[in-house]
């Protein structure tokens, strides 16, 4: 059974019709690449599953269960919204690290926060904090970021930045973790460290929707790729099916561009 | 008249000042947040209304306000409503109010959205994204334009003589009556210092948020 689903998925700006029904599915412990040129809608889409947008039509499903129906209205309440997105984690092309905090305080923020609403926070306020700053220190040794823990955003290159921004989505244990072009901001040479990052998670069978532009990445570790034209999936398979054999000739143009 | 017995008068008038200064900032720093807010609301009725306040209040001399505040409840009442120092506190804290919320609001607004997003997607109420994640941020924003107004304010609690009250100014002016002009001058040695503390202050602060980057 399919970990997310997305159905029919509508959002408009204004007169402007950015996504116009997409539907997809993803596995647990599946690599999805979302893949087309600028204005396709694909990370309009990343956003409305991460309820950065909320879409005008469609449904979620998590696990088979309803996770949200654009056309009820109680489902947009901010708490309900906020509930919601704790089964999700993004990293964005921008990092959006929090300046003013060290990586490990960016990464433990968060779980901190939450914890507070355990019903068993106040007897175990210690322990729990504890548990999760070792967990947290644990996401940044896994992002290779052991000697960097203490340090600031502003103090560590862009690669680093990025994987301190890794740690801090995986630090919810999210059900599905989501990229959106996670590279675009760096040099050529710093990507190769953050798509490292990514092939491990991959090969540790994180669940993993990726909108990206790095094709090499996206053949290689995707499962599955969806190629997006003009708010709708042109062209969905397997990756050696998609990057190997593509039958519109958008993908056609696309990919032979992308090279 | 010496020298010493000017100081010590001098330095009445100065405690007059510090009270004034003091409970201005202590009451405005938080009013002006609450003005920014209100003035950044979605509910558009609510931001206009606020946004005019702010536009009469900065549009008016302080000293009119102040004026204002002491003599107009006093003659609709038939009575005098507040003091001479609590009209005075009351305008100043108004004043200043709307000209922290517009600093307020240009460093909260200068907060790129991917901040309040990111907070946003690891499961933070919007109060936590704004007091965890965005307020330490506007705080090392707005520092320098904040220190602009607060060094402003020092001198500014000298209209509060225009209604009789004995600040550092008018602690010197009593002295023109018997024909002593330099305690007026011999003031400026006492804001000097006041303002020369303060702008100590505000570099220690900012040396203090040195370590991070916005």
């Amino acid at each position: 059974m399919a970990v997310f689903e997305a159905k029919n998925i509508q959002k408009s700006f204004g007169k402007t019709e950015v996504l116009k029904g997409v539907s997809f599915e993803i596995e647990k412990g599946e690599v999805l690449c979302i893949i087309g040129s600028s204005g396709s809608g694909k990370t309009t889409l990343l956003r409305c599953v991460n309820f950065l947008e909320t879409p005008d039509k469609g449904q979620f499903y998590l696990n088979g269960n309803l996770l949200f129906d654009a056309s009820d209205k109680k489902a947009k309440s901010d708490e309900e919204i906020r509930q919601k997105r704790l089964h999700f984690g993004l990293v964005f092309q921008s990092f959006n690290l929090f300046p003013q905090y060290t990586a490990l305080q960016n990464v433990s923020l968060a779980p901190l926060l939450l914890a507070k609403e355990r019903p068993d926070y106040m007897a175990n306020k210690k322990q729990i904090k504890e548990e999760i700053l070792q967990h947290s220190a644990d996401l940044l040794r896994k992002v290779g970021l052991s000697d960097k823990m203490d340090n600031y955003p502003c103090q560590i290159s862009g690669g680093q930045q990025q994987r301190v921004a890794i740690a801090r989505a995986l630090a919810l244990k999210p059900d599905v973790l989501c990229f959106d072009e996670p590279t675009s901001a760096l040099d050529p040479e710093i990507t190769v460290e953050v798509l490292s990052v990514m092939k491990e998670l991959a090969a540790e069978d994180m669940t993993m929707l990726v909108v990206t532009h790095e094709m090499g990445f996206a053949s290689e570790v995707s499962d599955k790729v969806i190629f997006m034209d003009d708010g709708v999936i042109a062209e969905e398979g397997r990756a050696a099916d998609v990057f190997g054999n593509p039958k519109s000739k958008r993908l056609q143009e696309f990919l032979s561009v992308m090279k | 008249m010496d020298f010493w017995n000017v100081t010590l008068s001098l330095i009445d008038g100065l405690k007059c000042t510090c009270q004034i200064f003091a409970l201005t900032l202590v009451l405005a720093l938080p009013l002006g947040l609450v003005i920014a807010f209100g003035s950044m609301s979605k509910f558009k009725p609510l931001a206009y209304l606020v946004k005019t306040f702010v536009w009469i209040i900065r549009g008016v001399p302080l000293m009119l306000q102040v004026i204002v505040l002491y003599y107009v409840p006093g003659i609709i009442m038939g009575e005098p409503v507040l003091s001479r120092f609590a009209s005075v506190i009351a305008a100043f804290v108004i004043n200043y109010a709307c000209y922290f919320s517009e600093i307020y609001r240009g460093g909260i607004e200068s907060v790129s959205k991917g901040q309040y997003e990111a907070g946003q997607v690891l499961g933070m109420t919007k109060t936590q994204v704004f007091f965890k994640v965005i307020l330490m941020q506007v705080v090392k924003r707005i520092l320098a334009p904040m220190s602009n107004e607060v060094i402003t304010l020092v001198k500014d609690t000298a209209l509060a003589r225009v209604i009789m009250i004995e600040e550092l100014i008018q602690a010197a002016q009593n002295y023109t009556a018997y024909g002593l002009m330099w305690p007026l001058f011999y003031t400026a040695v006492f804001y000097l210092a006041f303002v020369g503390i303060l702008t100590l202050l505000f570099g220690y602060f900012e040396k203090k948020l040195d370590y991070y980057k916005v």
